[in-house]
């Protein structure tokens, strides 16, 4: 500290052609990492698309390149497999505990994070906790209670009700998200409310919901697509009805039991992926308008 | 509040003091039962879905269990069995150790590799950033069904490209030595989620440390183990817990890698039970042990005790880990 402030103030110089010369060999060096890194990282992406393109006979063959290009495999793969239908249980899955998700973790993080009462620390550590443990460790007992309950005479093992009931009930880790970006409001929105006679109930829903739009955006994009993703618990309860399966169920079956080449699955696995990575392209804007936004905070 | 002390006004004091009280006291059961209204979704979600279940797992752990009969209390016996006699419970555990073992650190390192990378490039670093995440946002399933396709033993781009260099690919997901590390291949593949939060604790470290560590003369290997490693220890370990986390509940992919490659290889019509740790008992993880005998072979009590057994080498494991980090972990004041 004191040897730095004796010596003189380093001006701004260019540095000696030395030192130029092995930055841009470094930074040749960093750059060429990078791009087998990049590469590595894509060609798995190439090649499903290369064989999705195939023809039946090429897909049996050890050849790479397609030949002619069969675009039509896409639109075979809805015919050859029920794809509709599980694009249908995907998106009633996904969009009823999406909502619900949504709904009933707001309150929750709010009470958290915004009113006082005792056992309030208590309670987000046990949130937390169950938010650690495998699902495996209750997945048992769950499905007894499933199995046992017949409200009006109906079965709920065999549907997707199991998974979308629970997320009604508040998702751990959506109210530890909400809740760290509720404790980032400042005081003086939620008193300035007060003061214009806002019950709690009018706060949350008016001045919170609109300041916390972004976090809510995060946890809905989460949940949806945790939800597109999930595999262990859809498979558990409708495992045994196809009727009911979700398209993760039906990916993982679609080669075995419909009896088809290398080239269809392939087509198929890329329609599965596209809607993830088309709704990260579109969301990347949700996540920049939120990080911006928390600079509300200051 | 502001109404009570409104109404005080025109009230004579002796009355005043009584009426305030009374009503403090009201608001404050309206607020307590507001703030059980608002927590309403979370306690009876708690309760239903993860306290109860618990219970209920520790007393059918206790008992004979197949959802037909009514279970029948056989006291430590499933336990006894789990420990002593289960052939294939030490090979499920030892499973789920390896891929622990070996792909937590290599997710780890890599991602740690790829976010430094990611702050010394000049140009396109954003396009990198996109590129090294987008794997890791294809589901599950699919990312699976994509390696156990590239890497088929026969026409499979990697074994063709190798067989164009003179080299005899291994069979990949159908050899039970090369099963699992197929396996951390495809966990390195989707390191992304690891590697964004990596990337922004990196950016986060104060330049200052950088500058004076220059000053002393650091180069940039002594500069990154002595100033950024340390600076984002707590980031690493949430992600070590959050690996062996994962790495306990590894089901999906092995699942499905499994039962695609064992199709691939009978060219068989149904994807059972048979399937499950294929090739010979490879790939069979403590969750899959635990799924196959709960559900499809119904031995629910049974399964109930392999759950108490995971909730507690889970609670234990993490306890550890974090109650080690204070060795290792850099614990900075306030953030920021």
């Amino acid at each position: 500290m004191t040897t730095a402030t004796a010596e003189p103030a380093a001006a701004p110089r260019r540095p000696p052609a030395r030192v130029r010369r092995r930055r841009a060999l470094a930074a040749v060096a960093d750059h060429s990492i990078l791009i087998a890194a990049a590469i590595a990282f894509l060609v798995p992406f190439v090649f499903m698309l290369l064989t999705a393109l195939m023809s039946d006979s090429q897909a049996l063959s050890p050849r790479l390149w397609p030949h002619p290009f069969r675009w039509s495999n896409f639109v075979d793969v809805f015919t050859k497999a029920p794809f509709m239908t599980w694009i249908g249980n995907t998106l009633m899955y996904s969009v009823l505990a999406t909502i619900g998700v949504v709904v009933s973790s707001i309150p929750v993080a709010y009470a958290l994070a915004r009113m006082r009462w005792r056992g309030r620390e208590a309670a987000f550590v046990i949130v937390l906790v169950a938010l650690m443990l495998p699902p495996q460790v209750t997945v048992v007992p769950l499905y007894v209670m499933w199995a046992k309950i017949h409200p009006f005479g109906l079965n709920f093992i065999g549907t997707l009700w199991p998974v979308i009931i629970p997320a009604w009930f508040g998702d751990a880790f959506s109210i530890f998200l909400l809740r760290q970006f509720f404790l980032t409001i400042p005081e003086e929105y939620l008193d300035a409310a007060r003061v214009d006679g806002c019950g709690e109930i009018r706060i949350l829903t008016t001045v919170v919901v609109r300041l916390a739009k972004p976090a809510i955006a995060a946890v809905a994009l989460f949940s949806f697509l945790y939800t597109f993703n999930d595999f262990f618990l859809p498979l558990l309860y409708t495992g045994e009805s196809p009727n009911h399966w979700v398209l993760s169920i039906g990916l993982s079956e679609f080669r075995s039991l419909h009896q088809v080449q290398w080239n269809l699955t392939m087509a198929a696995t890329l329609l599965v992926m596209a809607p993830v990575i088309v709704i990260f392209f579109l969301a990347q804007r949700v996540f920049v308008e939120g990080v911006t936004l928390t600079g509300v905070k200051g | 509040m502001s109404q009570s002390s409104v109404a005080g006004e025109r009230l004579p004091a002796a009355a005043l003091t009584v009426d305030r009280r009374r009503a403090r006291r009201k608001a404050a059961w309206r607020r307590r039962g507001l703030v059980a209204l608002f927590m309403s979704p979370w306690l009876v979600g708690f309760t239903v879905f993860f306290l109860y279940p618990l219970v209920m797992s520790a007393y059918l752990s206790f008992n004979h269990y197949d959802l037909l009969a009514p279970p029948r209390w056989v006291g430590w016996a499933n336990y006894h069995y789990l420990f002593r006699q289960d052939p294939q419970v030490w090979t499920a555990i030892k499973n789920t150790l390896w891929l622990i073992v070996v792909l937590v650190p290599l997710q780890i390192a890599f991602a740690f590799g790829l976010a430094v990378m990611l702050t010394r490039a000049r140009m396109g670093a954003g396009v990198f950033r996109t590129v090294f995440y987008l794997p890791a946002l294809a589901p599950p399933v699919a990312a699976t069904l994509a390696f156990v396709y590239i890497l088929n033993p026969v026409t499979g781009p990697v074994n063709v490209l190798l067989g164009h260099l003179g080299i005899q690919g291994p069979l990949w997901f159908q050899d039970p030595h090369w099963s699992k590390p197929s396996l951390v291949g495809l966990g390195l593949w989707g390191v992304g989620t690891i590697m964004i939060i990596f990337l922004a604790a990196v950016l986060d470290v104060p330049r200052q440390l950088y500058e004076s560590a220059e000053l002393d003369g650091a180069n940039t290997f002594q500069r990154m183990r002595w100033v950024t490693l340390p600076t984002i220890s707590p980031v690493i370990l949430f992600a070590v817990v959050l690996g062996v986390i994962q790495g306990l509940q590894y089901f999906t992919q092995a699942y499905v890698a499994a039962g695609v490659a064992a199709g691939q290889a009978s060219q068989a019509a149904d994807v059972t039970a048979v399937n499950l740790g294929y090739p010979q008992d490879s790939t069979l993880f403590y969750p899959v042990l635990l799924y196959e005998h709960g559900f499809t072979d119904f031995q629910m009590g049974y399964a109930s005790a392999m759950a108490m057994l995971l909730l507690a080498v889970s609670f234990a494991v993490t306890l550890v880990i974090i109650l080690n980090s204070k060795r290792w972990v850099h614990v900075a004041g306030p953030a920021r």
